[in-house]
């Protein structure tokens, strides 16, 4: 077992012994420590009974001589070395203070920066732009292998979850709106309602948000580890574009997939919405369809996948944006990741409005 | 408390699905012995001496560091053996989050009993100890050169003052001069603080310039322990064509 260290001071002498290591220092560390305090007069200091003495321990000394060799010590030519180690060190190291504090330039800072991403995608997209010319001169440089990769990821393999998600929310907004329409003696018009709001707004924009959450997250974490491992800069060594393998591959794979996915969840969320309907309202799944068509003119079908497209760009564009961004340590990659997907979300979110507005007279049934 | 072997493999057997690594390996490792772990590419080095950091379980067989078997599964006791040893990943594994400083007081903060002051000096101890300037403290890894990040790591190793090292090809990467130095620099510190060393290499410069013993891996097996000189003078066809084709290469 390892000797604990020990000190006694007898008549100003002070005499250390044992293990004056870390490890063994540890579990009685606050005795020592008063120890060492209340030795603090004693002149003569005889170490040579010491078994070890590691640097931490060192320093403990030391700072119990307060900075200086005490008048007489008798100490082993190695345990010296050590003691000497921590006495060429410069007696006050300079804490390295914190930067203060200005919520103007805090301010300034944050703007900046918003400013830099804005102008970061706009240089993305007309990269996306060249790539895309310089695609069309040569089609066979398309990356069709990465292309059907991303659709499936974030196309095929999303369908389950928003399928449900969209179920559910079809049920739900089916079962309240039927609780009002019943009271009003309505019942029909619960077809309208579904099928606007859902074909129209709540199809495109759960999706997105979802998406966003999926996939966005996933291709930000994972053009960011493609930087923080040097991929990407073996990409380019390679004379293969990272733009073209990495980054339009992407975009493009999610703005294909996302009106399909719409369509999907949308489908979904009306059949959960007709479910909801038959039970609470007795309302036939036939009625319901065939009245379908007539309730919900077509154009909102096409203004929903329109918006999927569209978010499914935004979505892919915020989230390669901030992937690239990524400073090879693991902090920014976090930071970056949480960047994309509120980005994206409120991205969406602001681009639906700006749909909302430009299309108000398009889709919505004369009364 | 020198009697007790430092490292204590009995048995050790690893397999990953059908693929076996090792068969009935046993080794000792005594206080203050620097133990070279050499073998062909995938011969399961690193395999190894995850295990006797207790990262990775191995199929079979027992792994005792400092008398306390790492299969026992008493926290606190594992948490008491960890803070006696220190490793030196092969790419380093500072945190990439945090500055060199804090990389090097992150252990000396987790035992959550030093002061600010005491942590500072001890720092800048391991800094110096590992010939780096107090303003390198302020980099970032991924600002460092790779035989910084090598020699960052080093001080991060030697922070809780631990009684057993273990290096992972510390020279891989560094240029002849730059490992030359940093050869240099752990016999200093092994000297000085006594530590028992347990590295894994490929390179012939630092065994021969450290190792005081050699572990032979290949076939599976443990082929060959021993004090440096015997182990090398073994006639193993391995054996043979490792130290001798290198050595071609050196001339």
């Amino acid at each position: 077992m390892i000797d604990a260290p020990r000190l006694q001071v007898e008549s100003g002498k002070a005499v250390l012994s044992g293990h004056w290591t870390l490890a063994a220092m540890l579990p009685e560390l606050e005795d020592l420590r008063r120890q060492l305090a209340a030795a603090e007069a004693a002149s003569s200091w005889d170490l040579s009974g010491l078994e070890r003495l590691d640097s931490a321990a060192a320093v403990l000394l030391w700072r119990a001589w307060h900075n200086a060799w005490p008048a007489d010590l008798a100490v082993a030519p190695l345990h010296r070395q050590v003691l000497e180690r921590v006495a060429a060190l410069p007696p006050a190291m300079p804490a390295t203070p914190p930067p203060p504090f200005n919520p103007v330039t805090a301010l300034g800072a944050l703007l900046l920066q918003a400013l830099a991403n804005v102008r970061g995608m706009v240089v993305l997209v007309g990269q996306l732009l060249l790539d895309l010319a310089h695609l069309l001169r040569h089609p066979r440089d398309l990356p069709w292998r990465e292309l059907s990769a991303n659709i499936y990821k974030a196309g095929a393999q999303a369908l389950p979850v928003t399928a449900l998600v969209g179920f559910l929310i079809g049920v739900t907004i089916s079962y309240l709106s039927a609780l009002q329409l019943r009271s009003f003696g309505a019942d029909i018009f619960i077809v309208n309602i579904l099928g606007i709001s859902i074909i129209r707004e709540l199809g495109p924009v759960l999706v997105a948000v979802l998406v966003a959450g999926r996939s966005g997250s996933a291709m930000t974490a994972q053009i960011g580890v493609m930087r923080v491992t040097e991929e990407i800069d073996a990409l380019s060594t390679m004379g293969v574009s990272r733009s073209q393998r990495v980054v339009l591959p992407k975009i493009i794979g999610l703005t294909v997939a996302m009106p399909l996915i719409v369509l999907w969840t949308s489908a979904v969320a009306l059949f959960g919405g007709m479910l909801a309907a038959m039970l609470q309202l007795d309302l036939s799944l036939f009625y319901f369809v065939d009245n379908l068509p007539r309730a919900v003119p077509v154009a909102n079908l096409y203004i929903g996948l329109g918006k999927g497209l569209v978010f499914g760009f935004v979505i892919a564009l915020v989230a390669c944006h901030f992937g690239l961004r990524v400073k090879p340590d693991t902090e920014s990659l976090s930071a970056n990741t949480t960047r994309a997907v509120v980005t994206a979300i409120t991205a969406v979110i602001l681009v639906d409005a700006l749909f909302a507005i430009f299309t108000r007279r398009i889709g919505v049934p004369a009364l | 408390m020198s009697q007790a072997p430092v490292i204590e493999l009995r048995g050790i057997g690893t397999r990953f699905g059908s693929q076996v690594i090792h068969r009935d390996i046993d080794l000792r490792v005594d206080s203050g012995q620097i133990l070279a772990l050499v073998g062909g590419s995938g011969s399961g080095k690193t395999t190894l001496l995850r295990e006797m950091l207790g990262l990775l379980r191995p199929s079979a067989g027992s792994v005792r560091l400092f008398d306390v078997d790492l299969a026992n599964p008493d926290g606190q006791l594992q948490r008491a053996v960890r803070r006696r040893l220190g490793m030196l990943f092969q790419h380093g594994a500072l945190y990439s989050a945090l500055s060199v400083f804090e990389n090097i007081a992150f252990p000396l903060r987790e035992l959550r009993c030093l002061d600010e002051d005491w942590i500072r000096r001890l720092v800048h101890l391991k800094l110096d100890m590992v010939e780096l300037a107090p303003g390198h403290g302020r980099l970032m890894p991924a600002e460092l050169s790779g035989g910084m990040i090598k020699r960052v790591a080093l001080a991060r190793a030697l922070a809780l003052e631990p009684e057993l090292l273990l290096l992972d090809e510390p020279t891989a990467g560094l240029d002849p001069d730059r490992s030359q130095n940093f050869v240099d620099l752990v016999g200093t510190l092994q000297r000085t603080l006594g530590l028992t060393v347990v590295m894994v290499t490929h390179d012939l410069d630092t065994l021969d310039s450290l190792a005081s013993h050699i572990a032979v891996l290949a076939e599976q097996r443990l082929i060959a322990c021993g004090p440096e000189a015997e182990v090398k003078r073994l006639a193993h066809p391995f054996i043979a064509s490792f130290f001798g084709r290198d050595r071609r290469k050196l001339l």
